[in-house]
Parts: structure tokens; sequence; C-alpha cells
């Protein structure tokens, strides 16, 4: 395969997945301003946070309020991680790899970003919003389940699993970097009830409410919080979870190719060193630090994998 | 049903010049009779909605807010019966060979111009010709791997050839999808009319761009599609057929001379490629030998290339034959080559390089269609009997100022064939270029072809890039 090849089905599986989790970022919002009015405001902020391009909104933006958060993180020209930015990146990138793709994918991704395209031709109006937040998920899982469905188990597959994977880690880590304060211990002691809200906050995030009860009940503590988006392996948007699987389809690779790439040694290195201890130690760490290490170690990845196969001269 | 005698006084290809239902139309006008007009129109816009999915799409250059456009495609077929499409085959096969055989020989003896058949200026001052290529042997002796013939019809017998296109004929993707889209939409037609198949086209690319593979390759070679990128005009197809070919689709920055062989960049290292279907121009293949600044190609490729360790396909140096000042000597060409007179006819065409013909060109350019001898795609030409009379005047000027740049045909009167329109079923001008690969192994045609369309009544225009749209075409077995 190609090394482009194999760069344009990693990014364009990062950024389906991106389009993705910023499409649930806003619903969170968006759920949080209807039923809690009081934490509404911060949270609009903590979105922007969370995606990094607070320095973006406010260049054009003097306060933050829900309707032009919301309009810009899903249309703006001035966010470059706007939903209507990611599924173009998307769709350029499978372009490129187009003769990579089955037919049912590119299908799929084509006829996604024609629809979102048109639901996000003008303002969202605040009534719109759930069908347009639906579509876009409906679209992004449409493309997801072709893959699933379709295609062969083999390169192809690899890199478009570890784009995917990559950027779901990152996405997760993200959310608890922007709200890790109130799932530390001493937060806990607090037990407010704006604690309560940032909790179902941090799990609506990671699309994670639902899994989370089934697994812990209505016990929602922040210990339990960490340890179900850091280590639990069977939370498919857990950063152990993901790493797992990025190390998984880096090994594919590796049988396939018959020749063992550096990035494989780097993710069993992540690995070893963030998702192999409990959660008390991560706590004794600082969780704060824990995530920003990990959040650097994941960058250091992505380039490696760039590196190993060739994506660029 | 239908009334094209209502529209004017040319061939129609299904209802002939007096109305008379022609043969190759009859099982597909009963079955028309049978259609209801919303039922079509239905089906028109499923058609739409297919190709706009699959993102059979066209780029136009210079119109940002339309980057991606669809080429319009109309669901009533363009019928040829098999006697007819034999005779055409047996003309565009003499022509395919004679343009081979008059391009090696430009490169070689030049024994055409010494003869003095053809002027020396035709090709010293031509743009198109390479002296990189002098000398040099493309693998097979084939310069012209794929080759599109543009046709027109103006009667039951009468065929011209309006242009060759040698260098880089496209199309040919909408030929397949056009094809696929009747299959998906109509099968019924298809059981009541034999329709020759087009569909192993890119196998046959294939097997024909192999046989032309470099002869010390071992084994299978290696081919590969070289497209400019996404942004490129004609990307779907380049897509499109490296993927129907099941090869890689590779750009420049994908690929380096390595060892005296192009090699592509894959995940596990370089690796070589033996063949390289190449739909980038010859100015941007190779910045060391061409245009410095293009970043489309590969530096070094023509080194390898003239060494024997890479086919390319089309051979640089082909456009030659694409010039319109050539191809007002093509019959002449075809005879110098094969011995036979030429099979297909040219359009009269006036080389406004010549004093006469220039002199007759500005008295009568109303009825004149003035083409640029080096111009594709239906820019930069004026048509006559359309024009106003300010844009006649500014054509003139230039015309003047360099008569050399122009050649002169009187407008034909194409044949039209219906199309699906918002008033109803009409009949509307087309052409149609067939598709050609040439091996070592010999020429092949594939029975078929693009139907181009003008969309606009009265129109003769049907370049894609002007507004034209595309038809099924049907060889039927006789």
């Amino acid at each position: 395969m190609l090394g482009k090849t194999a760069g344009g089905l990693y990014w364009m599986f990062r950024y389906l997945e991106r389009v993705e989790n910023t499409a649930r970022l806003i619903e969170t919002g968006q759920r949080i301003a209807l039923t809690r009015s009081g934490a509404a405001d911060s949270e609009w902020a903590s979105v922007l946070q969370t995606v990094g391009v607070r320095a973006e909104y406010d260049a054009h933006h003097d306060e933050v309020t829900r309707d032009a958060v919301v309009d810009f993180m899903l249309r703006s020209p001035d966010n470059p991680v706007s939903v209507r930015a990611g599924m173009e990146a998307a769709r350029q990138n499978a372009r490129t790899v187009r003769t990579a793709l089955t037919a049912e994918v590119w299908e799929a991704l084509n006829g996604g970003y024609m629809a979102i395209k048109d639901a996000l031709a003008r303002k969202v109006s605040e009534r719109d919003l759930p069908a347009v937040l639906g579509l876009i998920r409906q679209r992004t899982a449409l493309v997801r389940g072709a893959t699933h469905g379709s295609m062969l188990r083999n390169d192809i597959y690899n890199f478009a699993r570890i784009g995917t994977f990559l950027e779901r880690a990152d996405s997760t880590a993200r959310i608890l970097d922007t709200k890790y304060y109130v799932l530390l211990p001493t937060a806990y002691a607090v037990g407010s009830k704006l604690d309560n809200v940032q909790w179902e906050v941090i799990l609506r995030s990671c699309g994670a409410g639902g899994g989370f009860r089934m697994a812990y009940g209505q016990n929602v503590r922040p210990r339990e919080i960490s340890q179900f988006l850091i280590l639990d392996r069977r939370m498919p948007r857990s950063l152990n979870f993901c790493c797992r699987k990025i190390e998984d389809n880096l090994g594919y690779l590796t049988s396939g190719y018959g020749v063992k790439a550096t990035s494989c040694d780097t993710v069993n290195g992540i690995n070893r060193r963030f998702l192999a201890h409990d959660i008390d130690s991560i706590f004794d760490y600082g969780l704060h630090e824990f995530i920003q290490d990990f959040l650097g170690a994941l960058v250091g990845l992505s380039e490696q994998i760039q590196t190993d196969f060739r994506f660029v001269a | 049903m239908l009334n094209p005698m209502a529209e004017g006084t040319n061939f129609d290809e299904m209802w002939g010049f007096d109305g008379t239902l022609r043969a190759p139309y009859g099982p597909y006008n009963r079955w028309l009779e049978g259609e209801d007009i919303k039922r079509l129109r239905a089906k028109q816009r499923e058609a739409d909605e297919v190709f706009r999915l699959t993102g059979i799409t066209f780029n136009v250059y210079g119109r940002a807010e339309a980057e991606e456009r669809l080429i319009p495609f109309d669901i009533i077929p363009r019928i040829i019966s098999g006697a007819e499409w034999q005779r055409l085959c047996k003309g565009i096969e003499q022509r395919v060979r004679a343009i081979n055989a008059f391009l090696h020989d430009i490169y070689h003896r030049q024994e055409i111009l010494k003869s003095g058949r053809l002027p020396v200026e035709m090709v010293a001052q031509n743009a198109a010709f390479l002296p990189q290529m002098i000398g040099v042997e493309p693998p097979g002796g084939i310069y012209t791997h794929i080759v599109g013939i543009d046709l027109v019809r103006t009667g039951e017998d009468e065929f011209f050839v309006l242009e060759d296109n040698a260098r880089t004929p496209s199309g040919v993707s909408y030929m397949l999808e056009n094809r696929e889209t009747m299959l998906q939409m109509f099968p019924e037609l298809f059981s009541r009319n034999k329709v020759q198949a087009v569909s192993d086209y890119p196998a046959n690319l294939l097997r024909s761009l192999a046989a032309c593979a470099p002869p010390n390759v071992m084994g299978p070679p290696t081919v590969g599609v070289l497209t400019p990128g996404i942004y490129n005009s004609a990307y779907y197809e380049h897509a499109f057929l490296a993927d129907k070919m099941g090869v890689e689709l590779v750009e420049g920055n994908d690929l380096r001379v390595v060892d005296g062989k192009v090699a592509m960049r894959t995940t596990q290292g370089y690796r070589p490629l033996d063949v390289l279907y190449r739909r980038v121009d010859d100015d941007f293949l190779d910045p060391l030998n061409f245009r410095p600044d293009s970043a489309l190609g590969v530096p070094g490729i023509l080194d390898v290339y003239r060494a024997g360790g890479v086919t390319i396909a089309n051979a640089p140096g082909t456009g030659l034959s694409d010039d319109k000042a050539i191809y007002s000597y093509i019959p002449d060409i075809v005879e110098f080559y094969t011995g036979e007179t030429a099979i297909l006819k040219n359009v009269p065409t006036w080389r406004c390089s010549e004093p006469d013909s220039l002199a007759y060109v500005l008295d009568n350019i109303e009825e004149l269609v003035v083409k640029e001898v080096h111009g594709s795609g239906g820019y930069g030409m004026l048509i006559g009997p359309t024009a106003t009379k300010k844009d006649i005047a500014a054509f003139k000027t230039k015309l003047k100022a360099r008569p050399g740049n122009y050649i002169a045909q009187p407008t034909l009167s194409l044949s039209t064939v219906p199309i699906m329109t918002r008033a109803g079923i009409a009949p509307r001008h087309v052409d149609l270029r067939p598709f050609v690969l040439c091996s070592p192994e010999g020429v092949q045609i594939t029975p078929g072809g693009l139907t181009r369309v003008a969309l606009k009544k009265g129109s003769l225009v049907v370049n894609s890039s002007q507004g034209g749209g595309t038809k099924d075409t049907w060889v039927l077995e006789d």
C-alpha cells in the first residue's frame, strides 16, 4: 500500500471520529444548558477549551454564549475543527484513498458529507439542533458500520482503526483534562451539587452514561468515573481500550508486513507506563499530570506512526 | 409521442431525415411508447441521485463556487447497429495505426518531412513536439496506448473525425458508469436489446498496458495510474480506473527514481513501478527535463524512460498528433504510412497559416467554426453562426495577429438523438468518442464510447466544460 494511502485512511477516520465527538460535546452542552441553568455558561466555555479552540473563538467573539458556541462548533469557517471542517477533511482524505475504500464506505461517507453540508448550510436554530446532531451521529455511524461490514481485514482496515482509536483516546483524554479537578478526591469530599452536574457532563461527553450505570449502578463517584474512562477494558472510549486497539492493529501490521515498526514499542510503552496501574496510583501520581503526560505521549505515537509507515515523503 | 421533424433538417439517429423510425431504435421505441413520461422523469431524477452519491464529478476550472460538478446524464440511450459499428472500427483502427506510425517516424527518421508530405514547420514550431523524445524507442513501439477519436455524424453513412485525442483522452469512466446506471435503472431494456458489453474495458486496459511493459521486466509488471491529484478535473476518472484495474493511484510526490527505476513510496518502503498510465501532461511530467516549477511530476523519470526502465503511457510527445493543424494532414498521414486511402473522413479544414485560406476564413467567418490549433475542451473557439458581431470582430483581430494559431471548419449539421428535457422528449446534437487501446498485441476498440450531447436546443457545443451532458452509447449485436 502507498504510504500516502495509509496516511489518508488514518486521517479520514480521525476526522470522522472527531466530528462525532464534537457533536457529542455540543449535545452535552445543550443538555446541561436546558436542565441546569446555573452551570450552562461555563459549560460552553469548557467545550471550547476541550477541543482547544478558545483562542480562535475569542478572536471573533466578545462573550461566550450558547448560540455563538454552537454555531462556531458546527459550522464556523474560523474554527478548524468544526463539524463542517471535519466532514470536509474526512471527505478530502477519502477522495485521496478512494481506491482503498469499498463502494459502501465511500457512498456512506459521501452521502453523509452531502447531508451534513446541507444541514449546516444555514445557522441551526435551537429547535432544529437535536435533529441536526442526530443526523451527524447517524451519518458517522453509517460510515463506521459500512467499514465493519464491507472492508477486508487487512492493512487498509488497520490504518483506519488506528486513526479512529488515536482520535478517540485523544478526545477522552481532553475531556478528562478539562474537567480533571472535579474528579479529584478532594472534590469528592466537597460533594456539592455542582460536582454531580460535572460528573454527568463528563460521562455524557464520552457517551458513557449508560455504560457507566450498567457497570457501577447509580453510584456516581469520581474514583469510579476515572477508573471507567481511563482503565476499563470494556468501555470502548476508555484510554485503555483505545490504546490496546492501537497496539492490536500495529501488531497485525507487524505480522502482515513481517517487520516490527518502532511505533509498536511506542504504544507498548504507553500501555505499560500509563495503563498498567490501578486508579489509586494514578491519583497518587496526580490526575492532571497523568492526563497531560498521556496527551503528550499520544502526539509522539501519532508522529511515530506517520514516520514508520511513510505517510509523507 | 415524438415529432422530431419540427426541429430542423438534420439527420436524427432515431428518426432519420424524414421521420421514419430507424431500425436500431425499433425495440427501444416500442418500449418507450409504453412508458409514462412521469415515470421517465422520476427515473431521470433517480439517475441524477445515483451520480451524486457515487461522486462521479467533474471539476470545472476557474469556478470556485462549483468546485465539483456533475455532468448531466440523459437516460435515453444512443443506439448504433453492429454493422455501422463494424464500418467505423475499420476506419478507427486504420487511423490509430497511422498516428502511431507517424509519431514513430517523427521521433526517428522523419521520412514524412523529407518527402514533403508534411511541412517541416508543422512539427518544428509545434509546442507538443518534444526534442527529448528523438531517437527514443518506446517499449513495444507504442506511442498511443489509449486513444479517443471524436466523431460526428451528418447522415446515414456520413461520419467525420472532429479531432484526435492521442495524448490523454478522458471520459471512459462515464462510458462505464453510464452503462452501470442504465443496467440498474432499466434492466428490462437490456433483455429486449442485445447490447454489446463495455464492462471489460478496465481489464483490457490493464492487459494492454502490461503488454507494453519494458522488455527486461520479469514476471507480471507493476502498473500504476499517475494523477495530478484530487483537484484535477478528471480525478474521479483516475481513481475509478486505478480501482477497477486494481492498481495503485499515485501522485508525483509518491514517486522517486531509485536505482534506475521509478519507485513508489509504500508503507514498507520504495517499490518499483514498471508501467505508468499517466494522466499528467508532458510539461509537468519531469521537473528536471521539462517545467522546473512542476510539483506534479517525478524528477528524472524521463531519464529512466529513455533508458528503457519504465513505460509511460501515453508516450511523451504524443500530443503532437492532437494538434488541429496536424489534424488537417491526417488523411495524407494515413495514406503515407498505410498506402491506403483514409476510411474515416476529416471535416474540411482551412489552415489559416495559408494566405488564401485566411482570406476565405475572414470573408466567411459567420458560417465557420474557428479553433485554436492547440486548444481543447471547447475553449478559445468561435462558432460563427451563433457569435455576436462584437465577438466576431474581436476574434478577427486575434486571427489576423496570429493566423498560424487557427484553423477553421464549416459548421456541420450534426446528427441529433432524443433526450429528456423539461418540456418532454426533444432532439439534441451529439458527438461520439470511442476508446481505443493499442499494444503490441493489437488494436482493441470498446463497442460503445462516450456520447456527449449539447443540452441546449440547437447548440452544437457538447463539451462538458461548456454545459454538455452524456448518454449511454449502445452498440447492438446484429
